[in-house]
């Protein structure tokens, strides 16, 4: 299991549970990050903290302390935008 | 009627919102730039029909109480109970907009879906099968393109409709997908088991129960449960947490996505990566780059700065002061040959016209910096400059998103006090309004050209950004102090949505610069009008109402005298600059008039020495905001003691810095 901080640039997983406080994982799977949801890491900030991820088919910005609380699946896939196409091949 | 206006961020609220009733309001790209509700009512051709109103809430992804306007929007639409509901979806990012619609869905309100950006997903190869989404989401779907005010009649005629026969939501379980029965029936039990509660608080109990299953603290409170209903329902929520493997924050979370996957596999074609997508892909390759992002943010400011107070609105300005300069000469040589009374000339040229005119000819300055404020802001930009910003914010117990109102800020303190709304935490949005007033104003920019030109000629423009860095650092500094001793702990999450960069709309760029230029005029020919005529009056005439020979024997010099002291140890203890300073709480602008006022004829020469001055201009860009800044903060901090032990506080403080650069400034120069 890797977290999703731990991601590098162009890698992409899927979500397998969300952790943290209450309202902060709340507004996290408010924002589309459910389990099983691929996110692939795009881009960096200048600073190196927060990362940019993709996923269902927008851009979300969030720092590597928050991303921490997100388990996921490093996957050798490429984030379409489509989790349920994307799943069917990871399984 | 009433009818709310709904939808994610980014979503094209906004423009639906002008489109929908021609109302002309700031639309604003960065997450959640609509900070207080606007009512407007529905256009119908070219008149209004004020029998339908319509409310734009903010914007909001949940209607969980995550962000301030996620409580005022739930709170709305719970206590205010609208008619209907309009619910705004961007059909180019369809998934997780449809999350809030399943939620509204919920409240067993009429609602009407509008499916924006209907023109980029056609343009980029998809579709959409409207019909189909309308059955299997059980509320009308109407596309539209807000931008083009394409679909807008439609859409009218389908929410009137609908509100009319109050048709309510047809599909209210969201709960059909394969192995999620656990869902479904924690959220039917727990419904039943809340049923009176929800009957006696007049809500939806279906919203009520999904609210309860996601552990909602603000719902359980509100439904006022026994203890025994509530260690069930914990019973519940711990079954459901075992039989789907994910506690129930997470399970409905899940449910409803899953819910949307499915409505979106059988009604989207979904189109290739879309036009918009790459163009903002490789814009931010440039601007958010690892070693060129921060130095092309500086750049851009620099830019903004040189072309609003140099390049276009410094010159504009001083073509403005000849004109209106001729103009009050024109004006007092007509009067002379007229035969007028002196004092009655006195008090039209000295008094009302020079005091107008001397803040008048600020107003290019001010409307070019308020263009590019809201180029970078309508465009998309401050969202990158809250990214690439944040890590550094975070330093003095900020977040990125705390970046945006304090750039507004420079612009004007009312505005960027109210966009601290969009921060969610209370923490930071105090925070970050007790630092907004350290970002000078653009109220301000007349008294630092004003002084800085005729006491520091030839260096005028190095002397202005002198005071805008110094206010930065001591903003750094006061950041630091709060942080250590006021707001301890750390700042919120920094969790958001980095939109497309899109065009700013002609027409609404354009609008919200009128608007800024007449409450600019406004607020000269009132607050500045009648500071300037109730000033000259106090100067020109002495307690006996005797026109004074000198205005040193004038009332207004009597009163100022008494105070003025206090700025005997900062080197500008003279009547004149204390009324100055004063006029400056009713706005800014008034500091520079009234200086022109009172020493007409001879100059400012005469009140302060090189280092005084610079104390001056360094007491004024820090000292209270004006009066409608401190009803702001007020409003915000939601307490009138507080508002004004800021205004007290800040006024300390500079002070103290005043006192602190003037001593050192002596052992330099005079």
């Amino acid at each position: 299991m890797t977290k999703l901080s731990e991601l590098k640039v162009g890698e992409s997983g899927v979500i397998v549970s969300v952790n943290g406080d209450k309202s902060l994982r709340g507004h996290l799977l408010d924002m589309g990050l459910t389990p099983n949801t691929c996110v692939r890491v795009s881009a960096m900030a200048p600073m190196g903290d927060p990362i940019e991820i993709n996923l269902r088919g927008y851009r979300l910005t969030i720092r590597l302390d928050d991303a921490s609380n997100i388990e996921v699946m490093k996957e050798k896939i490429v984030c379409n935008g489509n989790c349920r196409e994307c799943l069917k091949k990871v399984k | 009627m009433i009818i709310a206006l709904a939808g994610n961020q980014n979503c094209g609220k906004t423009t639906l919102f002008n489109a929908l009733t021609g109302s002309n309001q700031h639309v604003g790209n960065f997450p959640g730039v609509t900070v207080e509700q606007k009512i407007g009512s529905l256009k119908e051709g070219k008149k209004s029909n004020s029998d339908i109103k319509i409310v734009d809430l903010p914007g909001i992804y949940s209607l969980s109480p995550y962000t301030n306007e996620e409580i005022v929007s739930r709170d709305y639409i719970i206590r205010e109970k609208p008619d209907g509901i309009l619910n705004i979806v961007d059909a180019s990012n369809i998934e997780r907009n449809l999350y809030l619609s399943l939620q509204l869905a919920e409240l067993g309100i009429p609602m009407v879906i509008a499916l924006n950006m209907m023109d980029e997903v056609r343009e980029n190869g998809g579709s959409i099968d409207i019909e189909l989404m309308s059955k299997l989401l059980g509320v009308p779907v109407v596309p539209i393109s807000a931008a083009k005010e394409d679909g807008i009649e439609e859409l009218k005629s389908v929410f009137v409709k609908t509100f009319e026969n109050k048709i309510k939501p047809q599909v209210v379980d969201f709960c059909n997908s394969d192995d999620q029965g656990g869902v479904h029936r924690a959220i039917h039990s727990i419904m039943h088991m809340i049923e009176d509660h929800a009957k006696d608080k007049n809500i939806s109990r279906r919203f009520a129960a999904t609210k309860v299953v996601e552990g909602d603290d603000t719902m359980i409170d509100f439904l006022k449960l026994s203890a025994n209903e509530i260690e069930t329902i914990e019973h519940t929520l711990i079954e459901l947490t075992s039989e789907v493997g994910m506690d129930s924050q997470a399970a409905i979370a899940d449910m409803r996505y899953r819910f949307i996957e499915n409505v979106v596999s059988q009604t989207v074609i979904k189109q290739k990566e879309s036009k918009q997508h790459k163009i903002s892909v490789t814009i931010d390759k440039v601007l958010t780059h690892k070693y060129f992002g921060i130095p092309l943010f500086l750049a851009i400011m620099g830019l903004v700065f040189y072309l609003s107070f140099d390049l276009i609105g410094g010159n504009l300005t001083s073509v403005f002061e000849i004109a209106i300069d001729n103009m009050i000469t024109t004006v007092r040589e007509g009067l002379i040959q007229f035969e007028m009374n002196p004092v009655m000339i006195s008090l039209i040229c000295d008094g009302a016209l020079s005091g107008i005119g001397s803040v008048l000819s600020f107003l290019p300055t001010i409307l070019v910096l308020f263009l590019f404020l809201s180029l970078m802001e309508d465009s998309g930009y401050m969202a990158r400059v809250a990214y690439v910003m944040d890590k550094a914010l975070r330093k003095i117990g900020l977040s990125g998103k705390s970046f945006v109102p304090m750039l507004v800020g420079f612009g004007c303190s009312v505005p960027a006090v109210m966009a601290t709304r969009t921060l969610s935490s209370e923490r930071d949005k105090r925070m970050t309004i007790i630092l907004i007033p350290f970002m000078s104003c653009t109220a301000k920019l007349p008294i630092y050209g004003y002084i800085a030109s005729i006491m520091f000629p030839g260096i005028s423009g190095l002397i202005t950004l002198s005071l805008y860095v110094l206010g930065i650092v001591l903003a750094v500094v006061m950041a630091l102090v709060l942080k250590k001793f006021v707001y301890k702990g750390k700042s919120v999450p920094f969790v958001m949505e980095l939109p497309n960069y899109r065009i700013p709309g002609f027409k609404t760029t354009l609008l919200l610069l009128y608007d800024k230029a007449k409450d600019f005029i406004v607020k000269a020919f009132t607050i500045i009008f009648t500071a300037s005529v109730v000033i000259w009056f106090f100067k020109t005439f002495d307690i006996r109402f005797n026109v004074v020979s000198d205005t040193e024997y004038s009332i207004l010099a009597n009163i100022a005298k008494f105070i003025a002291p206090i700025f005997n140890p900062l080197g500008f203890g003279s009547w004149k600059t204390t009324t100055a300073l004063i006029s400056g709480f009713m706005a800014k602008e008034a500091v520079v008039s009234i200086l022109d006022v009172l020493t007409m004829g001879e100059g400012i020469n005469g009140l302060f020495t090189t280092a005084s001055a610079y104390a001056f201009l360094v007491f004024t860009s820090l000292y209270t905001p004006c009066v409608a800044a401190v009803a702001a903060i007020r409003n915000e901090f939601g307490s009138k003691r507080k508002g004004l032990l800021i205004a007290v506080l800040q006024s300390v403080y500079a002070w103290t810095v005043a006192f602190i650069i003037y001593r050192i400034l002596l052992m330099f120069i005079v």
